[in-house]
């Protein structure tokens, strides 16, 4: 009984139930009630639209692999593509024909990703970079939303009709409705008030609960942050990022509001409209593109935040978060290299502690 | 007690059920022990047997060499069969001097052997000379020469003696088993040590999955009103010196210190009970604790185990393999060594042997980090891992070390707990190595460079000294010359009448 080992490397020899692949599982579960709720809400139309974004990107994904020489197999299951994909397609209006899906996927796969070097090497969100870029491309197809029609309702397109809507066909008379974000904002520009616009709460319950013209998965404010809760106790991801973000975007509106109640909506309004909790739970906190320290996550969030209300209320778009994401997306690097937790046995400059007295203790 | 929090950590599966619930047993002799001379921090030991030398427990077999070194022992009466080269108890697998011992089976103690009745009634040099001559290490797995620790109440201002019970490692239960079997020797050595040290407080730290050893430990401390008993939460690496500190005092070790620059000396519980088994009966450390464990050892075991039983010996006690293991290690899983074979001899600092199955060992492929930051959160020293190995990918160790490469204790938990199971440690044992390679290098520069230039100084001098003398020569010939030509010139214009006086100034 002598067994002779080949050298190995170092330890540990345990290791936590951990693996790209699972994390990457756990953030598209936690999407996965939000994505179903809008498959319910918009239909067939944004049905094809998600598996024609998400089946371009494996695919895109697979190409690139294979161009760069790299295992298909293992990098394919860790889930990366996968996941980029369905972020950008439930960012996507619902009834976008299926090539806007299709651009976007390579956009974020090839164009945000590999060419960066794959896996954990881009710069820029890639699901934000894509729908950039179709916005800025396609302005007309990324703003055409429409009212939700209930799987199966009376007023639904069938599958047929649906298959026609996502080849691009015109035809079907959908009732077309902007976002409350963009509904609001063309009225405060024809100089009506808030007062006048929004005359109830009822459009709190609505953007909470997701009966309302958007993004395919962003309608619903509280699946999202059923999701997001999800992967805070899975710890997929810390409370840094989402809640600076949300906090700051939430400081910054009330202030507003409070100085100017009828030009500047309340923290809750900004909220539970466009992709703010969406953003904050999956996208701002996408380990890729987000600072890895506590504190550099909380400058990030809140950068996100503050970037967001701007664009929101003084830019040209009436939704800004992939641009805030994109801009703090740049400051990342910068952001790390600065912002870096205490060393153990050191002041925050790095030299060793020294105390007064070194025999007293702390009480 | 009131603890401190530490930052960061992992809660690893301790899987400690394997061996906690056997009771320490004692390995049956085997025919052959090897004793290696280098267990210790330090200098090697110089052996003082020779072959065919027939030698009691606990004799003299190597001397203690300079002042951070250790003796060792016999562990056992019987024939020295010599002092020559055998594989160590380490990872390179490299050989080291070792005597090699045949047991008469008779285990006889030396008469010369004795202990001393009242501990307390010696001063602290003295109790430190005992623990020096003992060859007592620290047997945590460090094993720095444990009465070095115990002088420095001449360097710093000590205030604390902590023992470290907190066995943060999953698996290991010699330190547990040993508290729960022998509280009152192992209180004993603590207050020897105590005594040593001249501090007023001290402190028992064992995690909280060891109910029992925390009770036993508070049982047998109630003898001295100075001793309280820390439940420490459960978490690794609870038991790293530093970090045990700051959980017991709420202040951290200054980088590139020690403890006892903030008054507190960190000792072993197994080291204490060494202590307690040297002043008490004069035994010097022969044996120890080792838990034998893992999926692939059919009867997981704690073991008292002389010093130089192989590897083998235990495993084959414990009822060898259920499965081909993937995994040998010496120590924990967590920041244990592997093995490269079981021939090698067990040492001071071995507190553990586990054969990991594959399930265990969990090798993985490792993918792109994804700077998830998992591994900055579980940093207990407020590193940024993943920037570190990047760093010594890229090969730039001068930017890993100023990311603070020498100031990660190498637990292991950034690796644990990375889902792309990049080897983190490899990479910083790696830089630190190379670093030090670096330092050596740069070291030996500099003496070459010192010596080349002293040498050049002592030929310029030589030189200049040769210079020098043959200037004086020639002044002195010049001048003798020009004293001839003037007594010449002196004597053609006196014309002979001066020519007594410039015979006197020749002579001159």
């Amino acid at each position: 009984m002598q067994i002779e080992t080949a050298p190995s490397s170092a330890g540990p020899f345990a290791h936590a139930r951990t693996s790209i692949q699972r994390t990457m599982s756990l953030v598209m579960l936690a999407l996965l009630p939000a994505t179903l709720f809008g498959f319910w809400q918009f239909g067939w139309p944004a049905i094809f639209l998600f598996f024609a974004t998400l089946s371009t990107a494996v695919l895109a994904e697979a190409v690139c692999l294979r161009i760069a020489g790299k295992p298909q197999r293992q990098y394919l299951l860790d889930g990366s593509a996968l996941l980029a994909g369905w972020i950008l397609a439930v960012s996507l209006p619902p009834w976008a024909p299926w090539w806007i899906g299709a651009i976007g996927a390579l956009l974020a796969v090839v164009v945000a990703k590999q060419v960066f070097g794959g896996l954990g090497q881009n710069l820029f969100n890639p699901a934000m970079v894509a729908r950039v870029a179709l916005l800025i491309s396609f302005p007309l197809e990324m703003t055409n939303y429409v009212q939700p029609m209930p799987l199966f309702s009376a007023d639904a397109p069938g599958f047929l009709q649906s298959v026609g809507i996502s080849l691009g066909q015109p035809g079907f008379d959908a009732v077309s409705g902007a976002t409350l974000l963009s509904h609001v904002r063309t009225e405060l520009s024809q100089g009506l008030t808030l007062t006048e616009i929004l005359p109830d709460m009822g459009y709190l319950f609505s953007g909470a609960v997701g009966t309302i013209a958007g993004s395919m998965g962003e309608t619903s404010a509280l699946l999202i942050l059923l999701g997001g809760l999800f992967l805070l106790v899975k710890r997929v991801i810390t409370w840094h990022t989402p809640v600076a973000m949300i906090g700051s975007l939430a400081i910054l509106a009330t202030l507003m509001n409070l100085y100017d109640p009828e030009h500047y909506a309340g923290a809750l309004y900004h909220v539970v409209s466009g992709a703010t909790l969406l953003v904050a739970f999956f996208i701002a906190t996408d380990p890729v593109t987000s600072p890895v320290s506590k504190t550099g996550q909380i400058i990030f969030g809140a950068g996100c935040g503050v970037l967001v209300y701007v664009i929101r209320t003084w830019a040209g778009y009436p939704e800004g978060v992939a641009f805030a994401i994109l801009l703090m997306n740049a400051c990342t690097p910068m952001i790390d290299h600065y912002v870096r937790p205490r060393v153990y046995g050191r002041d925050r400059r790095g030299t060793p502690i020294e105390y007064a007295d070194n025999a007293e203790m702390r009480k | 007690m009131k603890l401190f929090k530490i930052r960061g950590g992992v809660h690893p599966h301790d899987n400690k059920h394997l061996a906690a619930g056997q009771a320490i047993e004692d390995l049956p002799m085997p025919a052959l022990l090897h004793i290696p001379l280098q267990q210790h921090i330090g200098a090697p030991a110089k052996p003082a047997v020779r072959r065919g030398q027939q030698v009691a427990k606990g004799d003299l077999l190597a001397f203690s060499q300079g002042v951070i070194s250790a003796p060792v022992h016999a562990p056992t009466s019987g024939r020295v069969m010599g002092v020559g080269s055998y594989p160590a108890h380490h990872a390179s697998g490299l050989s080291v001097r070792t005597v090699t011992l045949k047991p008469d089976g008779e285990d006889r103690w030396s008469d010369e052997i004795q202990g001393v009745s009242d501990p307390f009634a010696l001063t602290p040099e003295e109790i430190a000379t005992r623990v020096a001559a003992a060859g007592i290490v620290g047997m945590g797995g460090a094993t720095f020469p444990s009465a070095v620790k115990l002088n420095l109440r001449t360097r710093y201002r000590l205030h604390t003696l902590v023992i470290n019970g907190a066995e943060c490692e999953p698996y290991l239960t010699c330190d547990d088993r040993l508290m729960r079997e022998h509280a009152e020797e192992v209180i004993d050595g603590v207050r020897i040590m105590a005594h040593a040290l001249g501090v007023e407080r001290i402190i028992v730290a064992i995690e909280n999955n060891k109910p029992e050893a925390q009770a036993a430990v508070a049982l047998a401390a109630s003898v001295d009103p100075r001793i309280r008993v820390a439940r420490l939460p459960t978490r690794y690496p609870m038991g790293s010196e530093k970090h045990l500190v700051q959980a017991l005092t709420g202040r951290e070790t200054p980088a590139r210190g020690l403890t006892a620059d903030i008054g507190v000396v960190v000792h072993n519980g197994a080291t204490a009970f060494a202590v307690h088994e040297a002043l008490r009966f004069g035994r010097p450390l022969v044996s120890r604790i080792v838990t034998v464990s893992g999926g692939a050892v059919s009867r997981p075991r704690n073991l008292r185990v002389p010093i130089g039983a192989r590897v083998q010996d235990l495993l084959e006690y414990c009822g060898g393999f259920t499965e081909q293991p993937a995994q040998l290690i010496s120590g924990g899983p967590m920041m244990g060594q592997p093995l490269p074979s079981t021939r090698v001899p067990m040492v001071k600092g071995s507190n553990g042997v586990l054969a990991l199955t594959g399930a265990e060992a969990a090798g993985h492929e490792p993918m792109p980090c994804i700077r998830c930051a998992t591994c900055v959160q579980a940093c207990p020293c407020g590193l940024v891992p993943l920037d570190m190995a990047a760093h010594t990918r890229a090969g730039d160790l001068d930017g890993a070390v100023s990311l603070g490469l020498m100031d990660c204790i190498g637990c292991g938990s950034c690796a644990y707990v990375c889902p792309a199971h990049i080897p983190l440690v490899q990479y910083f044992n790696y830089a630190k190595g190379e670093m030090a390679a670096r330092g050596r290098a740069k070291q030996k520069m500099t003496e070459t460079k010192r010596l080349a230039e002293q040498r050049t100084a002592r030929m310029e001098a030589i030189k200049q000294a040769k210079r020098e003398a043959m200037a004086k020569r020639k002044r002195e010939a010049a001048a003798k010359k020009a004293a001839e030509t003037a007594a010449a010139d002196a004597a053609t214009m006196t014309s002979g009448a001066a020519a007594e006086p410039t015979a006197t100034t020749a002579e001159a």
